[in-house]
C-alpha cells in the first residue's frame, strides 16, 4: 500500500464519516448548471401543476370570439386558434408532458434496471441472448416504432406511456448490466455466496443497492428523452389527441399559423420544451457527479 | 557493455545530490485540509541509498513525489527541497522538466501501469533518451538495446520490439529501471519498486538496483514499507511516523538497535522469517535429494475427519487453445482446529485453490470434500446448509464489505441467510457478542464500512464469517493489504479465537513469514501443482524441492547483517547453477 490513495486514509476519516450525504449535496451543488437546471424542473412543475390555481382559464369550450388573439393584459399569451387562453393552454399541456414523461422515464429504467440486473448476474447464454435482444431493439429506431404504433392504435394517455416506456429501457439495461457484471465479482458477493446466500439475495440486497446511482442517473436522462419523444409524436398528430394536448401538440397547431406570424404559439410551448429537456439532462449531469462512487468506495 | 560512469560529481549542497530541509505537504481536500508531510529533513549523497520506511499514511511517497516536483494539483509544498542545486519547491515547470529523467528520475510501484501499453519498450526508453539529448533515433534506439541489456534483460534486440504486455511483471519493472536511468540521473527515486512483485522476482530487481547504484554512484531514495527489502539494499534509513521523520541512521543502528518507541513498535510486529541455522552457516552443499526425510506424512496422522478436502483436483478455466491450467492435480486437506497454510507466487493456483475449497469453482477434475459431503454430488439444499460451516475473509478490506450496509448488517448477513428465525433483538446480541470476540466496541455496528480503518474492516470481515460459529474458516490473504502493525493484531485475533472456537483454518498468502508464523502445516504452490507439504516447521526450514528453498532464499529479512550472508550464499548458488547449466 502506498502512492496517494492511502494518505486519506487516516486523517480524513473522522469527518468523512457523518456526512457523506451532505457531501453529495455538496458536490451537486457545485454543479452551478446542475442547480439551474433543478430550478427550472422545480418552477416548470409549480407553473403546471399550481399554476392553474393561480391563473383560471377555460380549456375546455371553443370560444371563437377570442381567436387568435396576440398577447394583452387579459390573455398574457394571447388565445390560439380555438380561443383557448395560451398560457392557461402551456400549464395545462405541460401537465401531460411532464407525467407522460417521468412516468415513462421512470417505467423504462425499472424495466431496463430488472432485464440488465438479470443478464449480467446470470451471465452465459442467457445473458449472450437477453444482450442481443438489446441490440436488435437498438438497432431499430425508436421513433419509427412509436410512429408504427400510434398510428395503428392511437393510445390513450398510459398507453403512451406504456409504449414509450417499453422501447426506450434498452439504454438503461446495458448500463445495469455493466455495473452487475463487475459488483457480481465483488469480494463481498463471493463472500455471501461461498457462506451459502442465495441469487435472490445477492441482487436484491447488494447487486442492486449498489447500482441505484447509475440507475437515477440514468432515469434522468431517460426523463428527458421521453419528454422529447411525446414532443415528436404528438407534433405529428399521433400522441395526446385533442381536446388534450400537450406541448408537442401546441407547437404543431401553432405551426400552421407560423406565416401568420403569431409567434406567442410557438415560441412558449417551444421554448418549455427545450428548457425542460435541458434541466433534466443537466440534473443527470449534476447527480452523476454526486453520486460517483468511483474511487471513494 | 556500457562504459562504467564515474561517481557523479560532487553537488553543491554539501556534497549531497539531494537535500530536503523542513520539507511541508499540505492537501486541500472536499473535507479540509490534511497536513500530510511536517519538518521532513533528509540528505542523499551521491552513490548512498536512503530508504524510507513508514505505515501507510505516513507521508513517505509524499515526500518522494515532493522530491520530484510531482505533487498532486491539490497539494502545497513548504520549506526547501534542493536537487542537485535546484530548489524543486517553487520551481517552474520549465526547470522541473529539464531535471526530471536526466538529473533525477523515478521507478514507481506498478510496472503495468507505468508503461505505455501501446509503444514498443525500446522506443520508450528511446524517447526518454531524446527529451534531454539531440541524438538520431537510430543512436536512441541502439541505446536503448544496449540499456535493456544492462538490467538484465535477454535477447535485448528482440525485446526493444516487444510491447509492455509481451513481458513479465518482473521485466516490465526492468524496462521502468532502464529508462529511469537512461540519462544517467544523479538520483533516482524508487517508491515501492518490488511491491508488485514475486520475492523472486523482487530479490532479482534488487540486486539490478544495487548493482547499477553502485556502477555508476547514483544516490537512491528508495521508499517502502518491507523492512526485508530496507535491510537488503539500503544504506541509511528514515523512519516516517504521521507525516514527521522520527529516526535516521544507519541501517544496522535503526533495524538493530531502534531509539524511537514507534520503530520499535513497527519492528517488533514485523513477521520474522526463521531460517535453518545450517543453511545459514553456508552448508549449501546439503544433499538435494534428502528425500528420505519424509516430512510429508508427519501431518497425515490424524484420524479426524477432514474439514475441507482436495482430491486430485484440477481446474482448466477456458477451453481449446487459450486454455489455462490453474490448478493440477492438487490434493490437501485441512483437520479440525489445524491451520494449513497455502503459499506460492503469483499465477501459482493458491487462490484458485481456496475458491475451489470454498464451491465457488468447480473442479475439471477431482473431487471437494467438505465436512465429508462430496460437493458434486450434494444437491443445492444440502450444499447450502454445509456452507453455514464456513467463514470466508478475503484479502481486499474495501470490497469485502458492501458500502450501503451498515456494519451491523454486515456481520448480521450470515445470520439472515441461515438462521431466519431469529428475532430482530437475538439477532443484534448475537452480532455485538462477535464484535466483542473481534475486539472492535459493539458501537460500530452502527457505523458505515468506510469509516472504519483497514484494520478495522479486516476484523468485521472476521466478524462475519465467525458469527454462526463455523468448523471452517478460509482465509484469503487476510492480511496482505494491511499495515504490519495491523497485520499483528488481526492474525492474533485470528489465532485466539481459532484456539477458543477449534474452527480449521485454510490460509493463503504469499509472505512466507506470515505462514511461518501462523500455519501448522504448509503447501507450497506452484505453476498449479503442490509443489511440496509438510510440517511448517520442516517445510519451511529444510525444504526438500530446490524450488521452496529458492522461494526461502528470496525472502529479505529484517536483519541488515543476516540479509548480507543470505544475499551472498543466494548469489553463489545461482552463479553454481548457471555454471551447472553451461557444463
Amino acid at each position: 500500500m502506498s502512492s496517494l490513495t492511502s494518505l486519506d486514509t487516516p486523517a480524513v476519516q473522522p469527518e468523512l464519516a457523518a456526512s457523506n450525504t451532505r457531501l453529495a449535496v455538496r458536490r451537486f451543488l457545485r454543479n452551478r448548471l446542475a442547480v439551474v437546471g433543478l430550478g427550472v424542473v422545480v418552477f416548470f412543475v409549480l407553473f403546471c401543476f399550481v399554476g392553474p390555481l393561480l391563473y383560471s382559464t377555460d380549456q375546455t369550450h371553443t370560444l371563437l370570439q377570442q381567436v387568435n388573439e396576440s398577447p394583452s393584459g387579459a390573455h398574457w399569451l394571447g388565445t390560439d386558434a380555438v380561443g383557448h387562453d395560451e398560457l392557461g393552454r402551456l400549464m395545462y399541456g405541460g401537465k401531460v408532458s411532464l407525467i407522460v414523461g417521468l412516468s415513462a422515464g421512470v417505467l423504462a429504467t425499472v424495466i431496463g434496471t430488472l432485464w440488465g440486473a438479470a443478464a449480467g448476474y446470470a451471465g452465459g447464454w442467457i445473458d449472450a441472448v437477453m444482450m442481443r435482444v438489446v441490440d436488435a431493439g437498438i438497432a431499430i429506431p425508436a421513433l419509427f416504432i412509436l410512429l408504427v404504433v400510434s398510428a395503428i392504435t392511437t393510445p390513450d394517455l398510459s398507453g403512451l406511456v406504456l409504449i414509450l416506456g417499453l422501447i426506450s429501457w434498452l439504454v438503461p439495461s446495458r448500463l445495469v448490466r455493466a455495473e452487475t457484471l463487475t459488483l457480481k465479482n465483488r469480494d463481498f458477493v463471493l463472500t455471501l455466496r461461498a457462506t451459502g446466500g442465495g441469487h435472490a439475495r445477492a441482487i436484491t440486497r447488494h447487486i442492486l443497492p449498489n447500482s441505484v446511482s447509475t440507475v437515477i442517473v440514468a432515469a434522468t436522462f431517460q426523463i428527458a428523452d421521453a419528454i422529447l419523444l411525446v414532443a415528436y409524436v404528438s407534433y405529428l398528430g399521433l400522441g395526446v389527441q385533442p381536446p388534450s394536448t400537450d406541448w408537442g401538440g401546441m407547437l404543431s397547431s401553432g405551426m400552421t399559423a407560423a406565416y401568420s406570424g403569431y409567434w406567442w404559439l410557438i415560441v412558449p410551448p417551444g421554448l418549455a420544451i427545450i428548457l425542460v429537456v435541458w434541466a433534466f439532462n443537466a440534473i443527470g449531469d449534476g447527480l452523476r457527479d454526486a453520486f460517483d462512487v468511483r474511487g471513494r468506495a | 557493455m556500457s562504459a562504467v560512469r564515474p561517481p557523479a560529481a560532487p553537488a553543491p549542497d554539501g556534497g549531497h545530490i539531494l537535500d530536503l530541509d523542513d520539507l511541508g505537504v499540505v492537501f486541500t481536500t472536499e473535507t479540509g485540509t490534511v497536513r500530510a508531510v511536517r519538518g521532513v529533513s533528509l540528505h542523499v549523497a551521491p552513490g548512498e541509498t536512503l530508504a524510507l520506511v513508514g505505515e501507510s499514511g505516513s507521508g513517505k511517497s509524499t515526500v518522494a513525489l515532493a522530491a520530484m516536483g510531482l505533487l498532486a494539483g491539490n497539494a502545497r509544498a513548504t520549506g526547501r527541497a534542493v536537487v542537485d542545486g535546484t530548489d524543486i519547491v517553487g520551481a517552474d515547470e520549465e526547470q522541473l522538466s529539464g531535471l526530471r529523467g536526466k538529473t533525477v528520475s523515478m521507478v514507481f510501484q506498478e510496472p503495468a501501469t507505468a508503461l505505455d501499453p501501446l509503444t514498443r519498450v525500446g522506443r520508450q526508453i528511446a524517447e526518454v533518451i531524446r527529451n534531454h539529448r539531440r541524438v538520431s533515433a537510430a543512436d536512441a534506439a541502439a541505446r536503448a538495446v544496449e540499456l535493456l541489456r544492462r538490467v538484465g534483460i535477454p535477447e535485448p534486440e528482440q525485446r526493444a520490439r516487444a510491447y509492455p504486455f509481451q513481458l513479465s511483471g518482473g521485466q516490465r519493472q526492468r524496462v521502468v529501471i532502464a529508462m529511469a536511468i537512461a540519462n544517467e540521473p544523479a538520483l533516482l527515486i524508487a517508491d515501492e519498486p518490488t511491491t508488485a512483485l514475486d520475492v523472486t522476482v523482487q530479490a532479482e530487481i534488487l540486486d539490478l538496483l544495487r548493482r547499477l547504484a553502485a556502477e555508476t554512484g547514483t544516490g537512491v531514495l528508495l521508499v517502502t514499507h518491507n523492512m526485508g527489502v530496507v535491510a537488503d539494499f539500503a544504506d541509511r534509513v528514515a523512519v516516517m511516523y504521521q507525516g514527521a521523520v522520527v529516526e535516521t541512521g544507519s541501517v544496522e543502528d535503526v533495524l538493530l538497535r531502534p531509539s524511537h518507541d514507534y520503530t520499535k513498535r513497527l519492528l517488533s510486529a514485523v513477521p520474522r522469517l526463521s531460517v535453518s541455522e545450517a543453511a545459514g552457516g553456508g552448508d549449501t552443499a546439503e544433499p538435494a535429494g534428502a528425500g528420505s526425510v519424509g516430512a510429508g506424512s508427519v501431518g497425515a496422522g490424524s484420524a479426524e475427519e477432514p474439514a475441507v478436502e482436495l482430491t486430485d483436483v484440477s481446474v482448466v478455466f477456458g477451453r481449446g487453445k487459450q486454455a489455462v491450467h490453474a490448478l493440477r492435480g492438487v490434493s490437501f486437506a485441512v483437520r479440525p482446529g489445524e491451520t494449513l497454510g497455502l503459499v506460492g507466487e503469483s499465477g501459482s493456483g493458491k487462490s484458485t485453490a481456496s475458491r475451489v475449497a470454498l464451491g465457488l469453482v468447480a473442479p475439471t477434475a477431482g473431487s471437494v470434500t467438505l465436512f465429508g459431503a462430496d460437493l458434486a454430488r450434494t444437491r443445492a439444499r444440502a450444499r447450502r446448509a454445509l456452507r453455514a460451516g464456513v467463514g470466508v475473509v478475503l484479502q481486499d478490506p474495501v470490497a469485502s464489505l458492501d458500502p450501503r450496509m451498515t456494519v451491523g448488517e454486515c456481520v448480521a448477513e450470515p445470520l439472515r441467510v441461515h438462521r431466519r428465525t431469529l428475532s430482530g433483538r437475538e439477532r443484534e446480541s448475537l452480532v455485538g457478542d462477535v464484535l466483542d470476540r473481534v475486539r472492535l466496541p459493539r458501537e460500530v455496528a452502527r457505523r458505515a464500512p468506510r469509516e472504519l480503518s483497514g484494520g478495522q474492516r479486516q476484523r468485521v470481515s472476521l466478524a462475519r464469517a465467525l458469527v454462526l460459529g463455523p468448523r471452517l474458516l478460509v482465509a484469503d490473504e487476510p492480511t496482505s493489504a494491511l499495515d504490519v502493525s495491523v497485520q499483528e493484531a488481526v492474525l492474533e485475533v485470528i489465532g485466539e479465537l481459532q484456539e477458543e472456537l477449534g474452527f480449521a483454518c485454510l490460509f493463503v498468502s504469499h509472505d512466507l513469514a506470515v505462514v511461518q508464523q501462523f500455519a501448522r502445516r504448509v503447501v507450497v504452490m506452484r505453476a498449479g501443482r503442490a509443489e511440496e507439504q509438510g510440517l511448517t516447521s520442516a517445510t519451511l526450514l529444510h525444504p526438500e524441492t530446490d524450488y521452496t528453498r529458492r522461494l526461502l532464499a528470496a525472502v529479505p529479512v529484517p536483519d541488515p547483517i543476516v540479509q548480507r550472508g543470505r544475499r551472498a550464499e543466494r548469489l553463489a548458488t545461482l552463479a553454481a547453477g548457471r555454471t551447472e547449466e553451461q557444463g
